[in-house]
């Protein structure tokens, strides 16, 4: 497997829009470092970006790179190897390329901005962290759902849908629902719906970390409430680990029944 | 070296492969040939365990094909369609595929065979599709197995390349090698093959030498003789 992540990752490395993004989270954390003289805001309007880009980029560059590298797995495939090493490995390759120019593009202004002797530098590692772990979790939905549909523009529709539905109407779901049951005590139906959601998984972690409470939002607060600081970022992000886990799982069981 | 045995496979609703029996052993070149459709590639691709079909036994060099990956270190295989991570430069990917099969191989003598040793630094999204292709025959050739298939291997090759691969292929037949190719065309069918193995509607309609294909279909050139026989629809049976 890691022959296959270390191709993938030094194609990928290479690759314009690897460095387009690397640019994109450099100049953008530097004009909100410029304009913003406060840390917390700084991180809070990054966090942000992050939390809608990531999984956006992720979908689409990972629903890409599966099609794109399509016939180059067949010739793979071909090779004395295990398919769940190549499928492993291929995504692995993706998802560290886009995590690496997610990390680097934000930790150089950063660190020139002063962060590593910070009172925030926490906050910022946690910043990192869950944008790792979205990178990782929305490009494994994404190559999942390309390996399970061979149609690329029903491929890439249902990886766009399925960014659409939890970075935007899952919220207006959550509400509705709330707002449905709101004689009944709904503390644990907030807690659920947003660990079945990375995205709101991830802004939630950030939110515990950062500890604004005025941002949380109801289901942060929720959060907060049932499980506090410290026991609720070690959850969150196990969670987020499962959501890494899970798409990664169904990926290599769809690659071994599929027909190349 | 090849045994197929009830081989069944299904596309959806289309049965792509019906009950297909074939059983390849002694060296040559095997031409697959066939209508689009036919299955010629679904049938190449359950050889090298690309395909899952639903029913049959595939045996190859004695090791089933479902059970373990490991048969497939005694093919090279060509695929149809050349397309390769494109920051990737030549030599990178030849490193990555030596590297993948943990085999060492010289591709020297492919290289300077096929004028590429000056593009070795070029990133593969910079080549033109016959480059690439070529490209495709030096990862084909690279390895010496004893088993190996080829996906319509001329598309693309100018008439240089394509006098070089015949050359190549007349080497590797020559070493004992057994060859199955596919290909529309019927002039490097006549020119190279030992045997023709006929598929229509996903069943073996001929197996046999290019004698027997004239002799049975009563014609004199391979085009009328395939044609004659896809008429007549063949018999279906294991030959």
């Amino acid at each position: 497997m890691l022959k296959f992540i270390k191709y993938s990752f030094f194609d990928l490395v290479r690759s314009y829009w690897t460095i387009i993004y690397f640019l994109f989270y450099a100049i953008v954390s530097s004009a909100i470092l410029y304009f913003s003289a406060d840390m917390t805001k700084s991180i809070v309007s990054i966090m942000n970006i992050v939390i809608v880009l990531i999984p956006l980029v992720s979908i689409i560059f990972g629903t890409i790179y599966y099609y794109n590298s399509r016939e180059f797995t067949e010739l793979l495939l071909a090779q004395p190897v295990k398919r769940s090493s190549l499928i492993l490995g291929q995504y692995g390759g993706l998802a560290l390329s886009l995590s690496l120019s997610f990390i680097a593009g934000l930790s150089i202004p950063f660190l020139a901005a002063g962060i590593l002797g910070s009172e925030h530098f926490l906050d910022f590692l946690l910043i990192l962290l869950t944008g790792t772990c979205l990178s990782f979790s929305m490009s494994a939905i994404a190559y999942m759902t390309a390996l399970r549909h061979e149609n690329k523009i029903l491929g890439f529709g249902i990886s766009l849908f399925i960014w659409f539905f939890l970075a935007v109407i899952y919220d207006g779901l959550i509400l509705l629902l709330l707002v449905l049951f709101r004689e009944y005590p709904t503390d644990s139906l907030a807690i659920i719906m947003t660990l079945l959601n990375p995205i709101d998984l991830s802004r939630v972690t950030i939110m515990l970390g950062l500890d604004i409470s005025a941002l949380m939002g109801y289901t942060g607060a929720v959060f907060l409430k049932f499980f506090g600081t410290i026991k609720g970022i070690p959850i969150s992000i196990l969670s987020m680990l499962i959501w890494i886990a899970l798409p990664a799982f169904l990926m290599v069981r769809i690659a071994n029944k599929k027909d190349f | 070296m090849i045994e197929i045995e009830g081989l069944n496979k299904h596309y959806g609703r289309n049965h792509i492969l019906k009950d297909i029996c074939l059983d390849i052993r002694e060296p040559g070149i095997y031409a697959i040939l066939g209508p689009n459709g036919s299955g010629k590639t679904t049938l190449l691709k359950s050889i090298i365990g690309l395909v899952n079909p639903e029913s049959g036994k595939i045996e190859v060099c004695g090791s089933s094909v479902f059970e373990s990956h490991n048969y497939r270190s005694s093919i090279s295989f060509l695929p149809q369609i050349a397309r390769f991570p494109e920051n990737l430069r030549i030599y990178e990917l030849i490193r990555l595929i030596k590297d993948i099969r943990n085999e060492e191989a010289d591709e020297t003598n492919l290289l300077e065979l096929f004028n590429l040793e000056p593009e070795m630094k070029k990133r593969l999204r910079n080549l033109s599709g016959g480059t690439r292709q070529k490209v495709n025959m030096v990862l084909g050739f690279l390895f010496d197995t004893p088993l190996i298939i080829l996906d319509e291997p001329t598309v693309s090759l100018d008439p240089v390349a394509l006098a070089k691969f015949k050359r190549l292929i007349a080497a590797k037949k020559k070493q004992g090698k057994i060859i199955l190719y596919t290909t529309h065309i019927m002039s490097l069918v006549e020119e190279f093959s030992d045997e023709i193995i006929l598929l229509l509607d996903g069943k073996i309609i001929f197996k046999g030498g290019l004698d027997n294909i004239y002799k049975e279909s009563g014609e004199n050139s391979i085009e009328n003789a395939i044609a004659s026989l896809v008429d007549t629809n063949g018999n279906g049976e294991c030959n």
